[in-house]
């Protein structure tokens, strides 16, 4: 909003200076305004033509090819997107994508929400380690923190099937079978996800109005109804927005895979990233990886609109 | 002058606090044992509850990388190590040339992060305090790009970047990590809320535009350079795939890749694996708590993560 009065408060002083100045003097100052912005943004404007224009438009173009890499890329038509959307393990990725996806998203969500709001409320003693404590696994690379939960969940070796042994069960197979296997990256995935929601949550609830809290304190309204009437609404676009960033990182997730189950046992739980890592570099089918990127993006698109067509739905109620 | 506004609103309250010290005491003995007593300890243990269970896996994680080799799997397992060592990470420092990783990741991490420091603090600000058509198409070029991650174009940004010459040098990870949309998006909020009186007044005394922005913005942004340095320090620290993809010689390979290339072996040596993992959280974790209040108080909530 800001910008568009910004934008139209310049239109109105470049409308008047005109009549007030001759128009010699406008010529320089109309240059010096053009020249310095475009300096400023010059690396930007050069990185983004070469990394997002270029590959882009490649990408999409040898979506139609058989490229491998090495010599001249030559024009298959669409065989590509048929031989991806006729192969039962592109199927299999993109199911336990959006397995992944639809759990990962809400729990995490639900976490990195109750830990913001306890981080600001008053009640809670000795925030300023608990916070501490909660931000750690933002700063663990994904590969660590597959590396950590391997340790803890090992079938063989873990901490958690030593202390099920020791209560008297048997032994949980938390790497040869595939859900389970699922699971535990999705324990990882949202341990190491919070901290970042958190974050946003944090300031979106420090920016809610003192009044509003007061005034319902005053009517008496408890901890839950406060909550839910005053809170939840007053940050509903940072929660579209942890909603969006969530669901965009879920769908490409790939270093926490490879380092927790390496996408097994075998092939079950390999998603998206890694079929097209592994179609695209270890068996050099630049086309088809392309084609399947392609796929991928258009997946990701569908989603952001989706969520964003929900939320002016949501705005204008 | 936001950062003045800030740091006095932050201030009020603590002088307030001071003034009725001596209260605080009668204050809080009343608050423990008053009506409100359960809703403290409800929130208190509940958080607490949380803080444990988000801690222990990288405590337990910690204390078994000091454990000997033998002792990691001996039943039953306990949690702290009954005899302490550090063989596990002299043997990951001193196997797979560690400190060879150690060193390209520091080298990547620090110099993409200054140069994306520069560039998005340019480019943000001429976003924010320039009005023009073009400025407005490549505001929405910028936005885009959050929607185009690299996971996306894995294949066709991998033969651009051959293409340059990039591929296996750690100039291939730097420059095309340069733009990214959350840093731009950081300094053009922040150079939104500078008021345009400040420009137009430099303007005035005859200022050129260039040098207003070197000799009064950039330094008025500092907290906000702080800010993207340590998220862009840690994004470049902790990246995977595309270094995976660009590097080729085990000369140029940096930590996650080295930490991978432990886990994917046949046998897992976990003693120097636990040895490995915990020396390449340690830098970012203190970077963390000497800058934690830059971090923490991130209060930005636009296209952020890269």
């Amino acid at each position: 909003m800001s910008v568009t009065a910004t934008a139209a408060r310049s239109s109105a002083q470049g409308e008047e200076a005109p009549a007030s100045s001759p128009g010699r003097r406008r010529r320089p100052r109309y240059n010096r305004y053009i020249l310095a912005p475009l300096v400023l943004i010059s690396v930007n404007v050069v990185m983004f033509g070469l990394f997002f224009v270029w590959p882009a438009l490649i990408g999409f173009g040898y979506s139609f090819t058989n490229y491998t890499g090495v010599g001249d890329p030559q024009f298959v038509g669409i065989a590509n997107y048929q031989q991806l959307l006729a192969d039962p393990s592109f199927y299999q990725a993109l199911l336990r994508t959006f397995v992944f996806t639809l759990i990962v998203v809400p729990t995490s969500f639900v976490f990195s929400l109750l830990i913001a709001n306890l981080m600001v409320s008053r009640y809670a003693r000795g925030k300023v380690v608990a916070r501490i404590i909660f931000f750690i696994p933002w700063l663990i690379s994904p590969i660590v923190t597959g590396v950590i939960w391997r340790w803890i969940f090992g079938e063989n070796f873990g901490l958690v099937n030593f202390v099920i042994e020791s209560l008297g069960g048997h032994p949980v197979q938390w790497q040869s079978n595939a859900d389970l296997s699922l699971a535990v990256v999705m324990f990882a995935s949202t341990w190491g996800g919070t901290a970042f929601s958190m974050l946003l949550f944090i300031a979106a609830i420090k920016n809610v109005p003192v009044s509003y809290y007061e005034a319902a304190s005053l009517d008496g309204a408890g901890p839950w109804r406060t909550f839910r009437d005053i809170t939840l609404p007053s940050i509903a676009p940072t929660s579209f927005i942890v909603i969006l960033l969530t669901t965009l990182g879920a769908m490409k997730e790939y270093a926490l895979f490879v380092s927790l189950n390496n996408g097994g046992p075998g092939t079950t739980n390999n998603l998206l990233v890694q079929y097209i890592y592994q179609t695209g570099f270890q068996r050099g089918q630049i086309g088809y990886a392309s084609a399947a990127s392609f796929v991928l993006m258009i997946i990701l698109m569908a989603v952001a609109l989706v969520q964003l067509a929900v939320n002016r739905k949501a705005e204008r109620r | 002058m936001t950062t003045q506004a800030v740091r006095s609103a932050g201030s009020t309250p603590r002088a307030g606090a001071a003034g009725s010290a001596g209260a605080t005491g009668m204050r809080r003995r009343r608050r423990l044992f008053g009506p409100e007593s359960t809703r403290y300890l409800s929130a208190t243990t509940l958080m607490w509850i949380l803080a444990c269970a988000y801690g222990f896996p990288l405590v337990w994680f910690i204390l078994s990388s000091f454990k000997p080799a033998g002792d990691l799997f001996s039943y039953p397992l306990t949690l702290f190590p009954a005899h302490w060592t550090t063989t596990g990470y002299t043997q990951a420092w001193n196997s797979f040339n560690f400190y060879q990783f150690f060193g390209n990741t520091l080298i990547v991490a620090i110099s993409t992060t200054v140069v994306t420091v520069v560039v998005s603090c340019c480019t943000g600000y001429a976003l924010a305090k320039y009005q023009n058509r073009w400025l407005k198409v490549f505001l929405v070029c910028i936005l885009a790009t959050t929607m185009l991650p690299t996971e996306v174009m894995l294949a066709p940004s991998f033969v651009v970047v051959r293409d340059l010459g990039l591929y296996n040098s750690l100039l291939g990870i730097i420059v095309p990590s340069i733009l990214t949309a959350t840093g731009v998006l950081m300094f053009r909020g922040f150079f939104l809320t500078v008021p345009d009186e400040l420009i137009e007044a430099a303007r005035i005394d005859g200022a050129k535009e260039l040098g207003i922005f070197f000799r009064i913005m950039v330094p008025i942004s500092r907290p906000i350079m702080l800010t993207l340095a340590i998220f862009s320090f840690q994004w470049r620290w902790n990246d995977y795939i595309w270094p995976l993809l660009v590097l080729n010689n085990p000369d140029q390979f940096t930590l996650q890749i080295g930490i991978q290339s432990i886990v994917g072996a046949q046998n897992v040596n976990w003693s120097v694996l636990l040895g490995a993992s915990v020396i390449s959280i340690v830098p970012l974790v203190l970077i963390y708590l000497v800058f934690q209040k830059y971090v923490m108080n991130v209060n930005i909530n636009a296209g952020l993560k890269d």
